[in-house]
């Protein structure tokens, strides 16, 4: 019915990450062979058009910044990045004066979980009946008709990872949408992405459940929580691969421990809602203990002070440009922050934790980079692309087939109507798997979810 | 005594030995005034006030002149709706003074007492260009022994940020009352409670103007507000203080409307998400509206029809706007010149913008004869750019507080210093 065809490369590695996925919940742990993947993605996406932009200023997201040159996109694929392109039949737009740059990633946002209206009806991101609950998913919360999806898109949102909040020591799974609203969240769910797995550090758990007199209380409550945690899931997969090879009984399918043995082995990645420098440096430390690594710190405010740590871990920190001070952990934020980290050679993104901020990530990061400019750290545009485009892939799992404008990867694409680090640039147009999917001068490609019918939103007003 | 003299006459002398002129020459000015947009312009300061601004006016002999070639420079900034200096770490650390609970207090809560001009939000936000600030005290929820707050909040007061102890500018500009959903928790659960209650105080004030003396006398029956309460609301009555509401669906904006007009209260609307859809009859009452440029989520059912296009289309109708961010309006007030920039990327003018952000809230609250432009005979508030200051990545070369040039260092500054210099070995509490 659509036309997306996969190239060869990225065929490959959707088929070994879909293996991956698969064999997550139907091989090592599933409830027996044969039975398909639950709540598989089943994105289609919209119908591609061969596209190829011209004139721009391209940031590739590799580091790269190309003057005067074109996009060529065809079945939901980047086909050339370069110079004097030529493609038959394409839709060619006129991209001269305006930047062209890879879908911006979001990987954290709760868009779906903690939906417009804020009601209590739509408080769907925390589990916080029990301090780790690994069982559930985040993705059976996503509400698809979110105003916030398509706000997101407007500001050239094409991917993000929908979390569980941070109430728990272990929150569950986060899952990677397309920002492509659909009628249910498997309509949604990017092909092929692994799942994340939140974990919240410091104010947060031990806030809710020690307020309830129950542990965790403190910090130290918090650390032997997931320590507990890990111990018991270690166990657990333990116990199934000595079954496998018929030494003793497979211990009954446990959805908590089997999201938790899924990090264990390396499929599922984690994370870890953080704040501060010596809390993120005792996380580390315990995912050395259990052998795993932490993906990504977020909302870390103190990245700056161990930037090293960070990068010897090959840990991301994802990070606001300048939140500070709302409580205690975020005190010391700092607008250089994001900055400080690049440059100890960690990885560093940019990420929103709000339906505002996601649709402003290229401002965010306009942000840090004046703010290092002052201190002499030279940020530059192709530069920082990369931590709202190819980190936040690196982070999420993805980068093999999102992320970048190279070719083969998926046609994930914004034309902004200038500098993007530029307050008064807009996204004018943003390309998912290389079909139009906003256009913010049509108002037929704007998309408007269910619950704003109605409303300024469906007439252009919010968007 | 006399030693106490002596040094108030020491503090006298300096300052006058102090009263030193400084010069700021060749820049582009945008004095938010009637002389519009300077190119090339010098600004002349005595005594922490502007004394001239224009071309080819010459530097008195021995001013320090300050060279803002290439530069732009405009007023400072005025944040028009905020707790900073109420509020250190807003949640599960303190301290938090912006909010008043129990019923010793309503109208008459007067927020200015509470004001640390030593908060680290204060140095953080002025060297991004914020000098002044309004502060208001705010609604909560119920407390541990189930105290809630007032549909009024009660009187906010304009703010410097500068070093001195002369912080409050002017006290009780405004009363704060919570219309609407941000009403309806403390009136029993009905918007129209919210009202009742409004009109209800307003009608005993008018009492308490006719007939305070009886009841001074004890000829006349009990109040249910106590005498502050009741002279802020006349206050209010009389057009001193202006009445700040929180408020967003049209719906109720369109009751305040007709409240305000049937009571002669100067209103002002904070949050007015919906708002635009009445921008002529905003403009047609004179009430103003502090948005936020970005909110375009319908968060709530008063919200519904957010728009982003809020800030262009109330200007063009004529209402005043001003900006504050709902989420960042106090630690991150000095993102208010990114409120600006989106406003103007969505059809603002650009000076409206800056206007929104100096000027107007100097109307709002009746310091614009001291501050929100560069005109002679102002406070010196001003601020030197390296660019457009709406950019993101422009900040702030210099701040100026009443003519003072303010340290540009904060908590935060301190902080990255301290981890900016990778090779730096030592443990981070013995460097710099």
């Amino acid at each position: 019915m659509h036309s997306r065809q996969p190239g060869k490369t990225v065929r490959k590695i959707l088929v070994v990450v879909t293996a991956i996925a698969v064999c997550l919940t139907a091989c090592d742990f599933g409830p027996g062979d044969g039975a398909a993947e639950p709540f598989a993605s089943r994105y289609t996406g919209l119908a591609s058009t061969t596209t190829l932009l011209t004139g721009a200023t391209v940031l590739t997201g590799t580091g790269e910044r190309l003057e005067n040159a074109d996009v060529l996109m065809a079945d939901g694929k980047i086909v050339e990045v370069g110079m004097g392109l030529k493609a038959d039949g394409a839709v060619v737009v006129d991209a001269s004066g305006k930047w062209v740059t890879p879908g911006v990633i979001d990987v954290h946002s709760h868009l779906g979980v903690y939906a417009s209206p804020n009601t209590q009806s739509h408080s769907d991101g925390n589990e916080a009946t029990s301090p780790v609950t690994a069982e559930v998913w985040a993705e059976h919360s996503v509400w698809p008709h979110d105003p916030g999806f398509v706000t997101a898109l407007a500001g050239g949102v094409t991917s993000m990872q929908i979390l569980p909040g941070s109430a728990n020591l272990v929150g569950g799974r986060g899952v990677t949408l397309k920002n492509i609203p659909g009628r249910n969240v498997m309509d949604m769910k990017f092909p092929g992405a692994p799942y994340g797995m939140k974990m919240a550090c410091g104010e947060n758990p031990k806030r809710v459940y020690g307020g309830r007199g129950q542990s965790p209380a403190t910090r130290m409550g918090n650390v032997a929580g997931y320590r507990q945690a890990w111990i018991d899931a270690a166990d657990y997969r333990d116990k199934l691969a000595a079954a496998e090879k018929g030494k003793g009984e497979a211990p009954k399918r446990d959805l908590k421990l089997e999201t938790l043995a899924g990090v264990l082995n390396g499929e599922i990645l984690v994370h870890n809602h953080c704040y501060r420098a010596d809390e993120m440096s005792v996380m580390i430390e315990i995912a050395k203990e259990f052998g795993y690594t932490i993906s990504a710190f977020h909302h870390a405010v103190e990245a700056y002070k161990i930037g090293d740590l960070l990068a010897e871990s090959d840990t991301c920190a994802a990070m606001w440009a300048d939140w500070w001070g709302f409580k205690m952990e975020a005190y010391d934020g700092i607008r250089e922050n994001a900055a400080i980290v690049d440059k100890a050679g960690a990885c560093a993104i940019i990420h929103s934790d709000s339906g505002i901020g996601i649709q402003r990530l290229n401002q965010e990061t306009a942000k840090v980079m004046g703010a290092a400019a002052r201190v002499g750290i030279d940020i530059t545009p192709e530069h920082a692309i990369q931590w709202i485009t190819k980190n936040a892939a690196k982070s999420l799992g993805i980068e093999d087939v999102v992320g970048t404008l190279e070719a083969g990867k998926m046609a994930d694409v914004v034309l902004w109507s200038g500098n993007p680090f530029s307050v008064y640039t807009r996204a004018e147009k943003v390309y998912i798997d290389g079909a139009l999917a906003y256009d913010r001068n049509d108002a037929s490609v704007n998309p408007v979810t269910d619950f704003s019918l109605g409303t300024a939103a469906a007439t252009g007003g919010a968007q | 005594m006399r030693a106490l003299i002596l040094v108030l006459l020491a503090i006298v002398f300096v300052g006058v030995a102090q009263a030193e002129t400084t010069a700021i020459i060749g820049a582009t000015v945008h004095t938010v005034g009637p002389q519009g947009t300077i190119e090339n312009a010098t600004i002349i300061v005595t005594d922490g006030r502007i004394v001239a601004v224009g071309e080819n006016i010459a530097a008195p002999a021995g001013a320090t002149l300050i060279d803002a070639s290439g530069k732009v420079v405009t007023p400072g900034l005025f944040t028009p709706y905020g707790d900073i200096g109420l509020v250190e770490v807003g949640f599960s650390a303190g301290p938090v003074d912006r909010v008043q609970r129990g019923d010793q207090f309503t109208a008459g809560f007067d927020i200015a007492d509470a004001f640390n001009r030593r908060s680290t939000l204060i140095a953080i936000n002025r060297i991004e260009g914020v000098t002044r600030a309004l502060i208001a005290p705010s609604a909560g929820g119920p407390d541990d022994s189930g105290n809630t707050s007032h549909i009024f909040s009660g009187l906010a007061s304009v703010a410097n940020l500068g070093d001195g102890a002369d912080s409050i500018d002017r006290r009780a500009v405004a009363l704060v009352v919570n219309l609407g959903e941000s009403g309806v928790s403390f009136a029993g659960g009905s918007r129209a409670a919210v009202l009742l209650i409004l009109r209800q105080a307003f009608d005993e004030a008018r009492d308490y103007a006719i007939h305070g003396d009886a009841y001074e006398r004890g000829q006349h029956s009990d109040f249910s507000y106590s005498v502050a309460d009741l002279e802020a609301l006349q206050s209010v009555l009389a057009g001193d203080v202006a009445m700040l509401a929180n408020v967003d669906r049209a719906s109720d904006i369109e009751v305040l409307i007709a409240f305000s007009r049937e009571y002669g209260i100067r209103t002002i609307i904070r949050g007015g998400v919906e708002a635009w859809m009445l921008a002529d009859e905003l403009a047609a009452a004179n009430i103003a509206v502090i948005l936020a440029p970005t909110a375009n989520l319908p968060s709530n059912f008063d919200r519904i029809n957010a728009n982003l296009k809020s800030a262009p289309i109330l200007a063009a109708a004529g209402v005043k706007i001003a900006f504050a961010d709902g989420q960042s309006h106090t630690h991150n007030a000095r993102n208010i010149t990114q409120s600006a920039g989106n406003a103007t990327a969505e059809g603002l003018p650009w000076d409206e913008a800056l206007r929104a952000i100096t000027l107007t809230p100097a109307e709002m609250y009746g310091v614009a004869d001291r501050v929100g432009s560069i005109e002679p005979g102002k406070d010196a508030d001003i601020v030197i750019w390296p660019g457009d200051p709406f950019e993101l990545t422009i900040y702030a070369d210099q701040v100026f507080i009443k003519g003072e040039s303010i340290p540009m260092i904060s908590r935060q500054t301190l902080l990255r210093d301290r981890y900016l210099d990778t090779d730096d070995t030592r443990p981070p509490a013995y460097r710099n």
